[in-house]
């Protein structure tokens, strides 16, 4: 199952945070598990870096608050000792931080760099965007996050029923194609050649934090990136490359782009107008951001689409 | 219009489990034989609670559901001869196993529209997602849009009409009924059908597996005119016959209990 959403704002900002929240509860019922949000704030000169240093089911317990606090002070350390003047560090949780840093150099070091901590991984990246996600339904991840007042010009959204995989925060959706800045994925179904691309990822020095397939997506996105191939062209040849079946959301600081599978077995509605896109498995949950009756189509087979903000 | 009143009390499903919502909206309107309500702020379970006590038990007729909002599962499993008008867009598994009712729909439908239909007709002003028509066995499904993938996938008979074109795997191991497709048609067409004919006016993007061209009849004719006169449809465009080239399985045509007959 699972429910994939999207929404971007051709005309400005808007609460994305509370938009999403509403269309991802409004799928509740395609996935409980975990909830998860790439949401893209305004731009500015300092880099985001969403990460965690537990998982949740791990945050408590015997020694697990100075061991938090030890590992979150390394990490601060290791931002400075890289180049990164720290500006802010926050959590709302305890074990999920965010960082706000001015920082210029290589995304790649800097990711791997902080992911030698104990239990860290680092969940975006970015000047704009910001990955929250955590186990629970919509309603929960975003009171727990603050996200009801989140603004931005656009975002995606998953519900997860996991399948294929732990309940877990790696598991959970959207994923930050590492080490490309300010670009996510979220994803609805299953790619069956995964290991092979996951190995053929691997050798060119990718580095995966789950066992989930929809993580190869991002990472396959982001090498195709950073080669300089458009995120149109990208998401084209991800479908001769990936099998199974799948309908994929992707977004970069300014587009938002869907691909859908050549059996277009995995549901994905669309509704387009002159300052704001749409997308979700179910129209049910479009409805709860456009509260009247709307004109959407299901994209079909092979169909790649790609928006501007 | 009269009103009727909330009916409440707890009521309980098969094991003996308290249904939440279970409750009758109390926004109903009754003239006559006809009734109508206003979707938009009841749950799955008491719109469908409400179509079932009016036409099964309030002997109404003709229910105009109104807002429904893109609510999954609605006018499921109803089983008698009556008139249900949706004025805007259910969601998924609108009206499957329905067997009699005549369903207009002034909006878009989601996924699995009219599954395992058994007799009466669903028309649908807009257009319809993947799997319109699976495994349905009689009556007329008619869209006037597009429609999505794998349509009247598993058709067993009745007839599914789409005014505008269908995506990839449109009668995929169809068994009996009849497709008419005014627009366009993805790829594998009818792919393993076993019989049945898909008629297309549109471009075929690719035939399925042992989906060849089929001879065209006077039979043909009559039946596209007919059912395009009976639903207004207007003129019907030139259509392409399609059907099973009988070269992929072992098989015959007949029922199980015609089989037994035979043998």
């Amino acid at each position: 199952m699972c429910g994939i959403a999207g929404v971007i704002h051709r005309d400005g900002t808007a609460n994305i945070g509370a938009e999403l929240t509403e269309m991802l509860q409004a799928m509740k019922h395609r996935g409980p598990d975990s909830t998860g949000y790439a949401v893209y704030g305004p731009d500015d000169d300092l880099v985001v870096i969403r990460f965690v240093l537990a998982e949740p089911s791990n945050s408590t317990g015997f020694g697990m608050e100075e061991r938090l606090a030890r590992n979150r002070l390394e990490v601060e350390a290791r931002l400075a000792k890289i180049g990164a003047e720290v500006a802010t560090v926050t959590s709302e949780t305890g074990y999920a931080f965010r960082a706000k840093v001015r920082y210029s150099g290589e995304l790649k070091p800097l990711a791997d760099y902080l992911e030698d901590v104990p239990g860290c991984e680092v969940l975006s990246v970015g000047n704009s965007l910001e990955i929250i996600k955590d186990l629970g339904d919509a309603a929960t991840v975003s009171e727990q996050y603050g996200l009801g007042s989140f603004h931005g010009t656009h975002g995606i959204g998953h519900v997860r029923m996991a399948t294929e995989s732990q309940v877990d925060l790696a598991s959970a959706h959207p994923y930050w194609a590492y080490p490309f800045a300010d670009v996510a994925v979220v994803h609805n179904g299953q790619l069956t050649n995964y290991h092979q691309w996951r190995r053929r990822l691997e050798q060119s020095g990718h580095r995966f934090q789950s066992e989930c397939d929809s993580e190869i997506i991002a990472v396959y996105l982001a090498e195709q990136l950073t080669a300089g191939v458009s995120l149109e062209t990208a998401m084209k040849e991800s479908l001769d490359d990936f099998d199974g079946v799948f309908t994929y959301v992707c977004v970069t600081s300014n587009q938002l782009g869907i691909a859908k599978d050549e059996m277009a077995a995995k549901p994905l509605v669309l509704f387009e107008s002159d300052d704001l896109v749409a997308v979700a498995t179910e129209e049910v949950s479009i409805r709860t951001l456009v509260k009247r009756e709307v004109e959407t189509r299901d994209p079909y087979e092979r169909e790649v689409l790609v928006w501007q903000v | 219009m009269a009103s009727v009143g909330s009916r409440s009390g707890v009521a309980y499903d098969a094991r003996g489990l308290v249904e939440p919502h279970a409750e009758m909206p109390g926004n109903i309107e009754i003239d006559g034989v006809r009734a109508r309500f206003d979707a938009a702020d009841l749950s799955i379970r008491q719109i469908n609670m409400a179509l079932r006590q009016l036409i099964y038990k309030d002997g109404i007729s003709d229910v105009t559901v109104l807002n429904p909002a893109s609510k999954h599962s609605l006018a499921v499993g109803i089983l008698k001869r009556c008139r249900i008008h949706f004025e805007g867009s259910p969601g998924w598994f609108a009206c499957g196993l329905i067997d009699g009712p005549e369903v207009t729909i002034n909006g878009r439908v989601g996924w699995s529209l009219g599954e395992n239909m058994m007799s009466g007709v669903v028309m649908v002003e807009r257009s319809a997602g993947s799997l319109t028509g699976a495994a349905i066995r009689g009556g007329d499904l008619i869209v006037k849009g597009d429609v999505g993938a794998r349509t009247g996938i598993d058709q067993k008979g009745g007839t599914i009409i789409v005014g505008g074109s269908v995506g990839i795997n449109t009668g995929f191991m169809m068994q009996r009924g009849r497709q008419i497709i005014c627009g366009n048609a993805g790829e594998n067409l009818g792919d393993s059908m076993y019989d049945g004919a898909i008629y297309v006016a549109g471009k075929v993007k690719s035939l399925g597996v042992d989906c060849v061209p089929g001879e065209w009849t006077d039979a043909d004719t009559e039946f596209i005119n007919r059912k395009f006169r009976v639903h207004n449809l207007g003129a019907p465009p030139t259509f392409e016959k399609f059907v099973c080239g009988k070269q992929l399985h072992n098989y015959d045509s007949l029922e199980p209990s015609e089989r037994k007959l035979v043998i």
